[in-house]
Order: structure tokens, then C-alpha cells, then sequence
């Protein structure tokens, strides 16, 4: 809404929907470009060269991708629930993009500059387990059933580390607007909360280990948040055949896709913003301004996206119960100490 | 607390199958799901079907047949014993030098044809580089069982260059029908040799960036550490056999236990699991007995280039090939372990019956046994290191 006042708009019904729809430009945009790099990384990794035919190294090939998934037929299982079928990959997508609405992309543009902004981000993100469940339910397929129920568990355990790790950043920054939580961090490179935020340098060293493993501990788990290698087992293709997506075609199952490289960049986004200074530029005041902003913002998330990727096609996947147990006897107890660690050295 | 209902009577009952909840007793079941013929890790169009509780395997029953191509039968209804190597070209078709070998070998003992020195070098040569590239394509897919895909196109990448070598000797790069009765269809080309000790050069360090990649990762270890355990005496009394045996802790080769060929004249030695990082026989160490195999085979490969002989390819076999009436069992060791061919002659010019005893199948049939009690993520891993090549499992 600051926005609308900013550009002089009037408050009506169509600039709201208008400017809401920002982010989904964004996504799409950002959904063509990651759907292409990620193809170009793994070949690349993988001692490949990927699409080089349609067009220069084969740009257009993300575009060719989305027009074959618009083309083919709609399939619906005989023996599926048809509306919960037909409604589970929206329900995963709107979960993926309300997030979205509290992530300041630039100090001139947040969807809702709300006080409980990361709040809201996670309760908003837990709407992705229903989808998925309700997609895995619906396909009315044993290896489907598996996928969802694997996945509610595994994003159930894995929203307890995350939370924890807003905590952190929480306590240190003092806020859960993601806009002031940006704002304290600004100023440069030094006072990103993952090296300790703006706090006096004898508590800042004391705790910059704490900070820098919430940060390692919160990437892992939003890694499995999106339910990616090696937390994919949800949609394990060589145990599962794709799990709970194993049923659906054309653009329900572009809409999954899409969905899931928009979660990835939310979580990125929220790590970015909570502990890599969100827009604000890594060199003070220099090249800082509402496009220098969304550019900072949009390359430091790029850049945890990269590794997503990375990670994705070097490393194996775990297994159902070894997920559990990474998550709630090593990530979990690390965050409690870093919680009570960064507590007691606040409180000093 | 409400009893629980009166259960059929062909159910096991089982104190934790019993849930209760809100005080009322909720009974769960027992799950069949098909896997395969069209699954992603069966290697092929094996079926297995399991039946689970939750996540964890009650039983997993193995389905085969679905690529019969009844290669005894054909065996038989050949003209000439020299027509049934493509056949069996086709039964390991990850490793056709190899069949084609043991089907030769079997024909040559009841002929006690000998077969010129140059031939068993270049016979141990392909066979090698043979077993080499079977491995890769099995560690190669292993890794895509537990989820890493690149290491496969690693694999493949090396896997390329033994296929251009067979490619240059005999034109063919998967079945090659390349040894013959009483010798080889062609001999080496020009350049042979220098780019087969190129490609020892160049594959040896890949073997380590393999190892750094997936052997000795953190989560491929936790994966398959004491996953899918075969005990020494399982694997015995199953006839267990290849890198399956031996990873249990069996020191078991055929090419050093019941010698044919040149293989005494190398230096090699046969690789066993040993439990490194989990029980002896887990799918580690059928992984890791894989791995250190194609060094091994590099050795091998290494010095027979070096002391090859000159001579013939073809010994002097009559044009008909027609063993006197009698029958015989040979053995070879396969990548996959133990192929046999038993064959009956009764004088005619093709054999009278041929009955192949395929590793893979062998070795398939323990499955049920090692993946009791394991979960479904586990059974792809545990089918993976079983290294099975479908087309031999049903021929």
C-alpha cells in the first residue's frame, strides 16, 4: 500500500489487484529463468551441455517446456476424487504465493507491510502440506499416498527448525516486519544478522558462531521445506515414481512445478531477508535505491537458489526415518542451544 | 479398553499392529503394492510384490518372466553351435563378451580344442574391459537408486570409451558376438592396444573421483550401511555368487578357483566385503567389492596388454562344429558372478540341450530373504546391489 502512495495511485480495487499481482510476474519470470538454469547447472555438473538447439544455448527451451505443458490432455484417474484432485495443485500454489506476500523485495515494494510478516510467512507455507496430501489422497495411488504422507511428516518436523532459526533472528533484530528487520541490517556487509547483526563487536564475535550455524541450520531445513535433494522424498523418483505427482499431466503438473520453484525462492527470500540483509547493499550506502534494492534482493536470493541446485544433483537422498532423526535429534537440539546462547549474550 | 476385533485367521497377530486412540482400538493392515514391471529402480521389468506395513517390507515376492525369450529352446533349433552366441550375446546384455565367452568356452572343452595364445589374451582383455564397463552401468545406477544422479553420467561418460574400443575391434557396441568357437571373429585393430593403456591411464583416477562423489559420502554410507545384510552362510546356501558372494565375505572367483583361461598368469587378487562401515555383506560392501573389482580388472587389463603374443585368433576348427555325443558344465565368472552353460551333444551339428545357470537369477532369488524388515526406500537399494540384468534373470 505504500507503494500505491508512493507512485501517487489511488486505492482502488483494480491498482490492488494490480500491484498484487507483481510477485506473480515476478514468479513466472523468475520460474523461466530457474527453470533454465537448473537444467544448464546439472548438465554442467554432470559433464553434459544440456539444450544447445533452440536458440542461443537453447534460451528458448524453458519457453517450448511450458507451451508441451500446455498443449497435453488433462488426465484424471478413473478412481480419483476428482475436485480434491483438480483443487490440490491451486491449493499448493496459493500456499507458495501468499508467502510471498510479505517479502520485502525492495524498500519501495512489500506486498503487506505487516507486523507479523514472517509469522504470516509460515503459517502461509503450511498450506503446501495440505495441497500436497490432498493431491497424494485424491490420485487414489498407493505410491502417491506415500509421497504425501511422507511429505506432511517431513514438513511438519522441519517447520520446528525453521521456526526456531526465525527466533533467532527474531531476538536480534527485534522485529518480525520483514521490512525493519531489513532495514536494522542495512548499512553494509557488516551488520547482516548472519555475522552478528549491529550489536557491539565484543557480543557481536561472542555470538557470530551462533548466528552463522542458525543460518546453516535454517538453509538445511528449507531445503526440506521445498522438498528437495536430498530431502525429496515426497516425490523420490526411484522409490516412488514421483510420489504424490505421479498422476498428474499437463498444467496441474506445471502448476506443481512452478509451485515448487516458487517455494524455493521463498525460503531462500526469507533467509535473505532475515539473515543476509534482505535488500540492503553489501557496501553501506553505495549502490542502494529501490532497483538497486530489488536487484541485491533478487540476486542474493538467485544465489541460495544456486545452491539448491547444486546440492540437488551432488548429493544422494536420505531415508524416511534418518529425515526424521536429522531434524529432531541434530537440527532441533543445535537450535536450542543457539537460542539459548544467543539469549544469554543479548541479555549481557 | 475395548478388545480388539476378532482378526481373520490368516492374520499374524502382532502386538504393535494394534493402535489405539480416544480409547478406541484401531486395528491398521497390512499393504500389497505392485512394484514394477514399469518402476524406475527395478533395472528392467522386474516386479516385486511387496507387501508392507507402513514403510517397512513384510515380504517381497520377485515376479520374472516378463522377458522370456526362451534362449534354451532356441539353443537348441539352431543349425550350428557358432548361431547360438548371439543368442547369447543377448542374455547379459551389460555383458555380452562375457556370455559369449562361457558358451565358447563350453563348446571348446567338449571339442578339447585349444585355442591359440593370442586369443585367451585378447579374450581376458574384453572380458575385462567388459567386466569394467557392466560395474559401471551397476554402480552408475545404484547411485540413481539412492537418489544422486550424477555419478551414472559419470559412469556412462567412462562406459563410453570401453564401448568405442569394442567398437574399433568389432564394429558392434553392446552385443558383439565377438568370440567365437576356437577363437575370435576379428583380431585387434591398429591402435588397439596404445588406446586401451590410454584408457587405463585415464581411468584410474576416475575411480577415486567416484569414491570422493558417492562410495565414501555421508549419506550414501547411511543409506547403505547394515541395509540389506546376506549373511556368509545365506549367500552359501542361496548359491549366491559375482560380487554378491564376495561381499559377504566369501572369497569365491571363479577365474582364480576353478582357473580356465590365462587368468593365473596376472597378478590380481580377489576383493571381499570386509563390513567397513557396516556389517559384513550390507549394500555397502557389494558397492565397494564392485568398485575395488574394476581396479582389479584395470591390473588384469594392464598387463596382459603389455605381454600379448603375436599369432592366429582362429585355431583350426572344422568348418562344422560337431562335438562327439557326451554333455558338459562350464563355468565363467561374469560380472554378476557364477554363468554356467551345460550342454548335451548328441553329435549333431547344434547341441541337443542348453541349459544357461544365470548369476543374476540366482542371486535374485535371496531377495526376499535380505529385505524382510527393511523399508521400501531400502528395497531399491537392496534390488540395486543385487545387479540384476533382466534379460538374463528370464532369457
Amino acid at each position: 500500500m505504500e507503494l500505491l502512495q508512493h507512485i501517487g495511485l489511488e486505492q482502488n480495487l483494480l491498482t490492488i489487484v494490480l500491484v498484487s499481482a507483481l510477485p506473480l510476474v515476478f514468479i513466472l519470470l523468475y520460474a523461466l529463468v530457474t527453470l533454465y538454469l537448473e537444467m544448464k547447472v546439472s548438465a554442467h555438473i554432470q559433464d553434459r551441455l544440456a539444450y544447445m538447439r533452440t536458440g542461443w544455448h537453447g534460451v528458448l527451451q524453458p519457453f517450448a517446456d511450458i507451451l508441451k505443458l500446455l498443449q497435453k490432455e488433462d488426465t484424471v484417474p478413473a478412481a480419483a476424487d476428482r475436485f480434491l484432485f483438480k483443487l490440490a495443485p491451486f491449493v499448493v500454489f496459493a500456499g507458495t504465493y501468499a508467502g510471498f506476500a510479505a517479502i520485502p523485495f525492495s524498500s519501495a515494494y512489500i506486498g503487506s507491510n505487516i507486523n507479523l510478516g514472517v509469522f504470516f510467512i509460515i503459517a502461509a507455507s503450511s498450506l503446501v502440506v495440505i495441497g500436497i496430501l490432498m493431491g497424494g489422497w485424491a490420485s487414489n495411488n498407493k505410491w502417491s499416498i506415500f509421497g504425501a504422507i511422507r511429505s506432511a511428516a517431513q514438513m511438519v518436523s522441519y517447520e520446528i527448525p525453521t521456526a526456531l532459526a526465525i527466533l533467532i533472528a527474531v531476538m536480534i533484530t527485534g522485529s518480525l516486519n520483514l521490512q525493519e528487520v531489513t532495514q536494522y541490517q542495512s548499512g553494509g556487509i557488516q551488520n547482516w544478522v548472519v555475522f552478528g547483526g549491529s550489536l557491539p563487536l565484543t557480543q557481536k564475535l561472542l555470538i557470530l558462531p551462533f548466528t552463522l550455524l542458525t543460518f546453516f541450520i535454517l538453509f538445511i531445513a528449507s531445503i526440506a521445506e521445498v522438498n528437495r535433494t536430498p530431502f525429496d522424498l515426497p516425490e523420490a523418483e526411484s522409490e516412488l515414481v514421483q510420489g504424490f505427482n505421479t498422476e498428474y499431466s499437463g498444467m496441474r503438473f506445471a502448476m506443481f512445478y512452478l509451485a515448487e520453484y516458487a517455494n524455493m525462492f521463498l525460503v531462500s527470500a526469507v533467509a535473505v531477508s532475515l539473515f543476509l540483509g534482505g535488500w540492503s547493499s553489501p557496501f553501506g550506502e553505495a549502490l542502494s535505491g529501490p532497483l538497486w534494492d530489488l536487484f541485491w534482493f533478487v540476486a542474493k536470493g538467485m544465489f541460495l537458489v544456486f545452491v539448491q541446485i547444486w546440492i540437488r544433483w551432488t548429493l544422494p537422498r536420505l531415508r524416511v526415518d534418518q529425515l526424521m532423526y536429522t531434524s529432531w535429534k541434530v537440527l532441533t537440539p543445535f537450535l536450542f542451544l543457539c537460542v539459548f546462547a544467543v539469549g544469554l549474550i543479548l541479555v549481557l | 479398553m475395548d478388545q480388539p476385533k476378532a482378526l481373520p485367521t490368516n492374520y499374524v497377530t502382532q502386538p504393535d499392529k494394534i493402535a489405539t486412540s480416544k480409547g478406541k482400538t484401531v486395528r491398521t493392515e497390512e499393504m500389497i503394492i505392485n512394484m514394477g514391471p514399469q518402476h524406475p529402480s527395478t533395472h528392467g521389468v522386474l516386479r516385486l510384490e511387496i507387501i508392507v506395513d507402513g514403510e517397512i517390507i513384510v515380504d517381497a515376492i520377485p515376479h520374472i518372466g516378463y522377458l522370456h525369450r526362451c534362449f534354451e529352446k532356441h539353443a537348441e533349433h539352431m543349425t550350428n553351435y557358432q548361431q547360438v552366441i548371439p543368442y547369447a550375446d543377448r542374455m547379459d546384455y551389460v555383458a555380452s563378451m562375457n556370455n559369449d565367452w562361457a558358451f565358447a568356452l563350453a563348446i571348446e572343452r567338449m571339442m578339447k580344442i585349444e585355442v591359440p595364445e593370442r586369443v585367451e589374451y585378447i579374450r581376458v582383455i574384453m572380458a575385462e574391459l567388459q567386466r569394467i564397463a557392466s560395474h559401471l552401468v551397476a554402480l552408475g545406477t545404484y547411485g540413481i537408486d539412492a537418489g544422486a544422479f550424477t555419478p551414472f553420467l559419470y559412469c556412462f561418460r567412462d562406459r563410453e570409451e570401453i564401448l568405442d574400443l569394442f567398437e574399433m575391434t568389432c564394429g558392434a557396441r553392446l552385443l558383439y558376438n565377438y568370440i567365437w568357437v576356437g577363437g575370435v571373429s576379428h583380431d585387434l585393430p591398429q591402435g588397439f592396444i596404445e588406446q586401451a593403456k590410454e584408457f587405463c591411464t585415464y581411468f584410474k583416477p576416475k575411480i577415486k573421483e567416484f569414491n570422493d562423489l558417492l562410495t565414501y559420502n555421508e549419506i550414501f554410507i547411511k543409506r547403505t550401511a547394515h541395509v540389506g545384510v546376506l549373511p556368509r552362510d545365506v549367500a552359501i546356501n542361496y548359491a549366491c555368487s559375482g560380487p554378491m558372494l564376495r561381499g559377504s565375505g566369501v572369497h569365491w572367483d571363479l577365474r582364480r578357483d576353478d582357473p580356465y583361461s590365462v587368468y593365473h598368469k596376472f597378478e590380481w587378487e580377489v576383493q571381499t566385503g570386509k563390513g567397513e562401515v557396516g556389517t559384513v555383506g550390507d549394500c555397502w560392501d557389494r558397492h565397494i567389492v564392485r568398485v575395488r573389482e574394476m581396479e582389479q580388472s584395470v591390473k588384469i587389463i594392464e598387463q596382459a596388454l603389455a605381454s600379448i603374443p603375436e599369432g592366429n585368433v582362429q585355431s583350426a576348427i572344422p568348418k562344422r562344429i560337431r562335438p562327439e555325443p557326451g554333455d558338459i558344465y562350464v563355468r565363467t565368472e561374469t560380472p554378476r558372478g557364477e554363468l554356467g552353460f551345460y550342454v548335451i551333444s548328441d553329435g549333431s551339428g547344434s547341441p541337443y540341450r542348453v541349459k544357461a545357470r544365470g548369476p543374476a537369477f540366482v542371486n535374485l532369488s535371496v531377495l526376499p530373504e535380505i529385505s524382510r524388515g527393511a523399508m521400501i526406500a531400502d528395497l531399491t537399494l537392496i534390488v540395486g546391489s543385487v545387479d540384476i540384468v533382466l534379460g538374463e534373470v528370464d532369457r
